[in-house]
């Protein structure tokens, strides 16, 4: 099979097998280590992967539909994260959202065509103090009102 | 007596999250300390003295768990730490990771010490981007010092730590759970026994521990047993604790308090009140969405973890909100049940597929297509849910909507009744 990654991603992977104890831990932080290369986890990669690691492709694939952090589709350039969750839904999380919707019009889970944005209600960030909160790509906003939103995107532009 | 903040001393100056302002302050002098004057076992036993109880949400003794390990020493031990906080309105572990992350490290060296550990997993959920990053330059000082790798401080005790991000699931805060994820699996809880004291990460002695509760061991280390079993309401709920309080609060936020502290306090002093002074308290949850909901006129509790007990609810993770009487409660447990839905491992049938049905319920009850029987099925599912799981998550969807049903039963009933949200409705005039 031939290496679907850079040489420098196949190089972090194999440092990784050596980390724990013992080498599936290593799944983890290598679809990790995958998915920052190439923005999701596509079958190939998790093929790749899966032999790395010595495990099957099956078990690649239970893994990365459990967590919701692993794409298997592209997300936007902008990876728009809204928490929905109840002390942000008591804050104004519904009505961000349905701004954001408009503002960008996308529905809620839609990467647009030109792969600038893609935006998901999510569960819980964690942040519930500075409700309503998102998150773009890594980066963390709130509390968050039409007019701070509208900012936000300007500083995206 | 005022209470003077000591688990959140640090997390206002500047630079909070450097080992040199740690230092400045005091930190690692408890880890110094122990080492030299203290034997693994004797610490164990002053952090049973101290009275500490878990910080996560279950409130068991951390020194009693500590004392499950078994005798031999045939297998590696491992210390877990459970960064992993994802209960609906916590995010006081954020605090402590983000703004003074010396003061969980130093706990985690203490108590990897105690139970005879020389690795350390930091598994921190995959979120908390700003939380890892300051987290891995921490543990970076802390090797450049000496305060981890080997013969630590010459005591001949060594310690790695790895940090491992977990990747969106709730469920891996369930410590059996986060255990599966470390190990590269999808986060299935494990059936209790054996328990992870014998049989735990990689079949090995595994404790796993939260992140505040190992801040507070750096407290008991540095200040001794009696000085924590003094503050909060001896015996059995002693100690620091943070509470947070979110919602329809004027001043969102994480508080220090001891264990104990009238929540009315936390809601009017703390968190300055309503956020709304023409909407007046009508419900809180004191300790994150999985736990039972409290009406108004039962909120004059005392915070901690026997007290709330005995009030019906819990304290669990202390991840506390509260609702006005502008809430439409059918919605917000709607909202929670989602939350539920979403989050189940799928790994048991009641919670699988009960949380799904209790959702489209919810839905079509807030729509105003609800029936009149709707109200007693919402009971029904959740009493079929609770304690038929491998994990307490089907308690954690369970409680609320056992305890937002029979407090508010008028409620749902009425939704049912006019086939319509009685608080939208009102809205729309």
């Amino acid at each position: 099979m031939t290496i679907p990654v850079r040489p420098e991603t196949d190089r972090k992977i194999d440092e990784l097998l050596t980390r724990f104890p013992m080498k599936g831990s290593a799944l983890l932080p290598a679809l990790y280590v995958v998915q920052e290369e190439k923005g999701h986890v596509s079958d190939e990669s998790m093929e790749y992967v899966a032999s790395k690691i010595g495990v099957s492709p099956a078990f690649v694939a239970g893994v990365v539909s459990f967590y919701t952090m692993f794409h298997r589709r592209p997300v936007g350039r902008h990876h728009i994260q809204v928490c929905r969750t109840l002390p942000c839904a008591l804050s104004g999380a519904d009505d961000l959202m349905a701004h954001l919707k408009t503002r960008l019009g996308m529905k809620d889970g839609e990467t647009r065509a030109d792969g600038k944005f893609s935006l998901a209600s999510v569960e819980c960030l964690g942040a519930c103090d500075r409700a309503p909160f998102l998150q773009i790509n890594d980066r963390e906003h709130g509390p968050v009102d039409a007019a701070k939103m509208d900012e936000i995107l300007k500083g995206l532009e | 007596m005022a209470f003077e903040p000591i688990l959140t001393r640090n997390v206002r100056k500047p630079g909070s999250e450097t080992i040199d302002i740690y230092m400045e302050a005091g930190g690692y002098q408890g880890l110094r300390r122990a080492l030299k004057e203290f034997t693994p076992e004797k610490l164990v036993e002053e952090v049973k003295a101290s009275g500490l109880r878990g910080r996560g949400g279950a409130g068991f003794s951390t020194g009693m768990k500590w004392g499950f390990l078994p005798k031999t020493k045939d297998k590696p031990r491992y210390l877990c730490v459970n960064a992993d906080e994802s209960e609906p309105g916590t995010f006081k572990d954020r605090l402590l990771i983000e703004k003074d992350p010396h003061l969980v490290l130093e706990g985690i060296i203490l108590s990897a010490y105690a139970i005879e550990s020389s690795l350390a997993f930091f598994y921190i959920r995959g979120e908390f981007h700003q939380g890892c990053r300051t987290f891995e330059k921490a543990v970076q000082e802390a090797y450049a010092k000496g305060y981890l790798g080997r013969n630590i401080l010459g005591s001949g005790f060594n310690l790695d730590i790895i940090i491992y991000r977990g990747a969106g699931a709730y469920i891996c805060g369930e410590e059996t759970a986060l255990l599966e994820s470390l190990e590269g699996k999808r986060g299935y809880p494990r059936i209790k026994p054996p328990f992870p004291a014998i049989v735990g990460l990689y079949g090995c002695p595994t404790i796993i521990n939260n992140v505040e509760t190992l801040a507070n061991v750096t407290l008991i280390a540095e200040r001794g047993a009696a000085w924590f079993a003094s503050i909060g309401r001896p015996p059995k709920n002693t100690g620091p604790k943070l509470f947070c309080l979110s919602g329809h609060v004027k001043r969102p936020g994480v508080f220090e308090a001891p264990l104990g502290v009238p929540f009315l306090e936390l809601l009017n002093e703390y968190a300055g009140g309503m956020k709304h002074p023409e909407r007046p308290l009508k419900a809180a949850v004191p300790g994150g969405s999985s736990m039972k909901i409290l009406p108004a006129a039962k909120c004059d509790v005392l915070m901690d973890f026997d007290s709330l007990a005995a009030a019906g609810t819990s304290l669990g993770s202390a991840g506390g909100f509260v609702m006005d009487t502008g809430t439409c409660i059918v919605r917000a447990l709607h909202n929670v049940a989602r939350f539920y839905a979403h989050e189940s491992c799928g790994q048991c049938t009641p919670c699988r597929e009960g949380t799904g049905w209790l959702v489209k319920i919810l839905t079509r009850l807030e729509r105003g297509d609800g029936r009149p029987e709707d109200v007693d099925l919402l009971a029904g599912i959740a009493g079929k849910i609770e304690g038929n799981t491998v994990c307490p998550f089907g308690e954690a969807i369970a409680w609320p909507v056992e305890s937002y049903v029979r407090v508010f039963k008028d409620e749902f009933e009425e939704h049912a009744r006019r086939k319509a949200c009685p608080m939208r409705a009102a809205a729309a005039r």
